[in-house]
């Protein structure tokens, strides 16, 4: 491909070192580009979907509903009703005649089956447009069985993915705000945006309650609706994936005054750091000294593992490309721990401040972008020699036709990749497919069979 | 605990969905115009689809799958998407070059009412290049309506009738299937000696070679000249009825030219239907080689038919690949207790309920009545199982829920197949497909035997 963009493309893409503008995100994408952006929905379901014993009902026709059928990967320790999928499947009469009627009874039904406490009804592009009253049978069927149904505003082309967080976080905060207010639970906290990929969030529970600090509900892995409606009694809310929880710490702390404190469980540095910051937050010595006895021991045991790996992966280049700023800041930051440089950095969602400390992390030369398309990507990571791609699920075929290897940081994720257990299953990861001898099969000879020449070839 | 389902069954009169064994008609469509080359499909509508249906597609096949979107906004879906639309394309001939857009729609922008014809006529397309477009209101039928409707509008925009006297050549639809599909019934045609077109075909372009360069356009697909040229061949071979056979019909009305629509070619049966059709129309011999793998296959159906003979069977997916697979296991013996597809009965404009009369018809007179349904989903299909235990399931990724709660062995067959590889290069169609699919069924069961046995039943020949 010689299609290096078109001029709109150009403030969205800028080389460290090399120019002066700030990055244009942000903003909506360009109509005929290959995006690998999502919608408002996508970004609403992955929010809310971690909600265990919740019925998920997708109001729309069938497509919403079937593409987020028990994709998130989160880890459940009680129900598994959210991995099921649920939806009106609303048809073309229904498009005319509205889709209320047909949503209420989805709901009773639903209810009548599954009993269970809460019920998230999606808006999808669809209903949108024609209209249906989702607030009010929402509320007509909170009232009918006693139990919370919640309208989630999350209509696709109502804005982009970050809308969709913004949505969710707008129904959980219904779930909050209607809950009795309970007792405060001294050295508590909310743990916001982890969303127990491959059993993440319990790998940071221990932590925390090793030193001390009880962990009141996480926002959203492994969460459930009891558990979310104790929000208001934790004294402090630790956000991970500010993307998509920014919004709602700011409620959390306007409506409940609680306070919240940036954190990141992704490598050695940052988790060491988010530990002594919750510590030093609650002011306890004794947390203090226990956070200073896990870190120095978990340290101990990973070390030797992290630089042997060190070692192996020495000069190796990444490229990134991750739905929000603060997972590629992280990834910047673990893949200098294992000796990898970032080259190039892109994001679907980056926020302005998360592009500048991104700027301000990586090294002169490194390429950073906001919601690139595949041929941006191909083009940088040839420029900038990487040897891997970290992205989703789009971009692990695209890095593999390239020759170059491919880690998932997203729902596709089968091993956790926070804490320390985490920095170990990164590294081993990145070592399995960095230096897997597939590929030498393309390296070698340019790929070439043995029978052709590199002239011969066509 | 996983399994949600339970066994008393409740009426359901909602119209809503539990574990749905369909997807929306633009995910059907993106795939039918991956099969032209050169071709970039794009979404009108919200950015969610078009990425949805790209991971999805991605998921499946594992190789990229491109497309584009209109990345509609509020203000887009207040006052129309034309301007949307006029811009993507003049993006998209500008930045990635395709021979081809293919638009399709999505539920928003039918409801809003694009008008996708007027928009395309009133912009300016480069010289050279072509834009069409299909319908695919997400609130019909199923991704397979959406295959469809785009097949159908590769024949609306491209088929001619040039030539007075037909040209001994056929047309091949060969419905929602693999790429592995595709190329093993080209492979059959070649040895028939018939030449042909495919369409759509999108092998070559989902399970393209790695070569160290990534194509934002593979090599396969069918290409422009091939689609004009569909008008002229002396008939078209629609291969599966809702996939297939609606393109079909439009190439018999606009270019005369006449059609045989025949099961997806799964098994003895539907392989044999297929060959003769090309053998009585073009006055071809069937060459030995297809003999001898025919001859094969019966040789290992004979030797193995002890393993399947009255082996009951649940079988869901799309509806041409279960009808083929509901007389496939028949053939072996086998008893379909539960034959589901999630698309509704008939294409649409077609009587409804035809689904469950072919399957019925397969089924032969039964003393106790198999459940079959269309327009079904995978909880109804759980609780049929529930009921009436069956020792094997034949359908998509979707089926491991149920396989795991009930400890029932599942074979992977249709789409999607999200959990296994390989899949998507590989026949089911054919002689070889259906040696394969002996062999997957074969070993499901087999390796369930070897699992189940007490020791003293452990057995080394089998």
């Amino acid at each position: 491909m010689t299609t290096s963009g078109i001029d709109a493309r150009q403030e969205s893409i800028l080389t460290k070192g090399r120019q002066k503008h700030s990055l244009k995100c942000d903003t909506d994408s360009i109509a005929g580009c290959v995006s690998q952006r999502a919608c408002v929905y996508c970004g609403a379901r992955v929010v809310l979907n971690p909600v265990t014993d919740a019925i998920h009902l997708v109001h729309g026709p069938i497509g919403c509903s079937s593409y987020t059928w028990d994709i998130r990967g989160s880890l459940s320790s009680g129900s598994e009703l959210y991995r099921n999928s649920f939806c009106t499947n609303l048809q073309e009469k229904d498009v005319i005649f509205g889709g209320e009627k047909k949503l209420a009874a989805a709901i009773d039904e639903l209810v009548a089956k599954y009993r269970s406490n809460l019920v998230f009804v999606y808006s999808t592009c669809i209903v949108g447009v024609i209209g249906d009253d989702l607030q009010s049978v929402c509320r007509q069927a909170s009232q009918r069985h006693g139990i919370t149904v919640i309208p989630v505003e999350s209509s696709g082309f109502i804005g982009n993915k970050s809308a969709g967080y913004r949505a969710a976080c707008d129904a959980l905060l219904q779930l909050i705000d209607t809950a009795p207010a309970g007792a405060k639970i001294p050295r508590s906290v909310n743990y916001l945006g982890d969303f127990n990929l491959a059993g993440e969030a319990w790998i940071i529970r221990g932590y925390l309650e090793e030193i001390g600090v009880t962990v009141n509900t996480v926002f959203t892995g492994d969460s459930s609706h009891d558990g979310l409606r104790q929000t208001t009694r934790a004294a402090l809310n630790i956000i991970q994936c500010a993307g998509s929880m920014h919004y709602l710490a700011g409620q959390l702390e306007e409506r409940y005054g609680i306070p919240s404190l940036p954190v990141s469980f992704l490598g050695l540095d940052d988790t060491a750091d988010s530990l002594r910051k919750i510590a030093r937050y609650f002011g306890d010595e004794t947390m203090l000294h226990r956070a200073e006895e896990l870190i120095e021991r978990e340290t101990q045991r990973v070390m030797p593992v992290l630089e042997n790996y060190r070692q192996l992966l020495q000069g190796k280049k990444a490229a990134v490309y991750v739905g929000g700023g603060f997972k590629a800041i992280s990834l910047i930051k673990q893949f200098r721990e294992i000796g990898i440089e970032v080259v190039m950095v892109g994001t679907q969602t980056g926020r302005p401040e998360e592009y500048d400390t991104i700027g301000q992390l990586v090294r002169e030369g490194t390429v950073i972008l906001d919601d690139a398309n595949p041929a941006e990507l191909e083009r940088f990571m040839k420029e900038q020699a990487a040897d891997l791609l970290v992205g989703g699920v789009k971009e692990r075929p695209l890095a593999y036709k390239l020759g170059r290897a491919f880690i998932d940081h997203n729902h596709d994720r089968k091993h956790p990749l926070s804490g320390y257990a985490g920095t170990v299953n990164f590294a081993r990861e990145v070592y399995s497919t960095v230096c897997s001898p597939v590929w030498d099969a393309v390296k070698e000879r340019g790929g070439l069979p043995p029978w052709m020449t590199p002239s011969s070839a066509t | 605990m996983l399994d949600c389902t339970r066994k008393d069954s409740k009426e359901r009169n909602s119209g809503g969905l539990i574990n749905p064994a369909k997807t929306c008609q633009p995910i059907g469509a993106m795939y039918a115009a991956l099969g032209i080359h050169k071709c970039l499909p794009h979404s009108h509508g919200s950015q969610g689809c078009c990425s949805y249906h790209r991971m999805h597609l991605t998921r499946h096949f594992r190789d990229p799958v491109m497309a584009s979107t209109s990345s509609f906004t509020e203000g887009a879906s207040v006052f129309g998407g034309g301007a949307n639309l006029k811009t993507a394309i003049k993006n998209v001939f500008e930045i990635y070059q395709p021979d081809v857009m293919a638009v399709h729609t999505t539920c928003l922008t039918e409801t809003i009412g694009d008008d996708i014809p007027s928009i395309i006529k009133s912009t300016e397309v480069p010289e050279g290049k072509v834009v069409i477009h299909a319908n695919t209101p997400s609130y019909q039928g199923s991704h397979i309506t959406g295959f469809s409707n785009m097949t159908k509008a590769m024949v609306s925009y491209f088929s001619e009738a040039a030539t007075t006297v037909k040209k001994e050549q056929v047309n091949l639809i060969p419905g929602f299937v693999n790429p592995g599909d595709m190329r093993e019934i080209k492979r059959l045609t070649q040895l028939m000696g018939v030449p042909f077109i495919m369409f759509p075909d999108t092998s070559g372009v989902v399970d393209s070679p790695l070569t160290g360069e990534f194509a934002m356009f593979p090599k396969g697909g069918t290409t422009l000249p091939q689609l004009a040229d569909t008008g002229n061949s002396k008939m078209t071979l629609a291969l599966g009825r809702f996939a297939s056979s609606d393109a079909a019909d439009l190439l018999a009305k606009k270019c005369q030219v006449p059609e045989i629509t025949l099961k997806t070619p799964i098994g003895i049966k539907a392989t044999d239907a297929f060959l003769m059709a090309l053998r009585s129309r073009f006055t071809r011999e069937v060459p030995t080689e297809l003999e001898e793998e025919r001859g094969q296959l019966v040789d290992l159906l004979t030797d193995t038919h002890f393993h399947f003979h009255g082996k009951k069977v649940a079988i869901f997916g799309d509806p041409d690949i279960v009808t083929g697979l509901t007389e496939f296991v028949v053939s072996l013996g086998m008893i379909p207790l539960h034959v589901l597809t999630g698309t509704p009965g008939g294409a649409i404009g077609s009587a409804s309920g035809s689904f469950e009369e072919d399957i019925r018809e397969i089924l032969g007179p039964q003393t106790s009545p198999s459940n079959v349904k269309a327009g079904g989903d995978l909880f109804t299909f759980h609780q049929w199982i529930k009921n009436q235990p069956v020792d094997l399931i034949i359908g998509t990724t979707y089926g491991k829920y149920i396989a795991r709660a009930e400890d029932i062995p599942l074979v992977r067959v249709g789409f999607p197949v999200l959990d296994r590889s390989v899949h998507s290069y590989l026949p089911i169609v054919g002689y070889r497909g259906a040696m394969r699919l002996t062999e997957m069924i074969a070993n499901a069961l087999l390796d369930r035997a070897d699992r189940d046995a007490a020791d003293e039943d452990f057995e080394l020949v089998m």
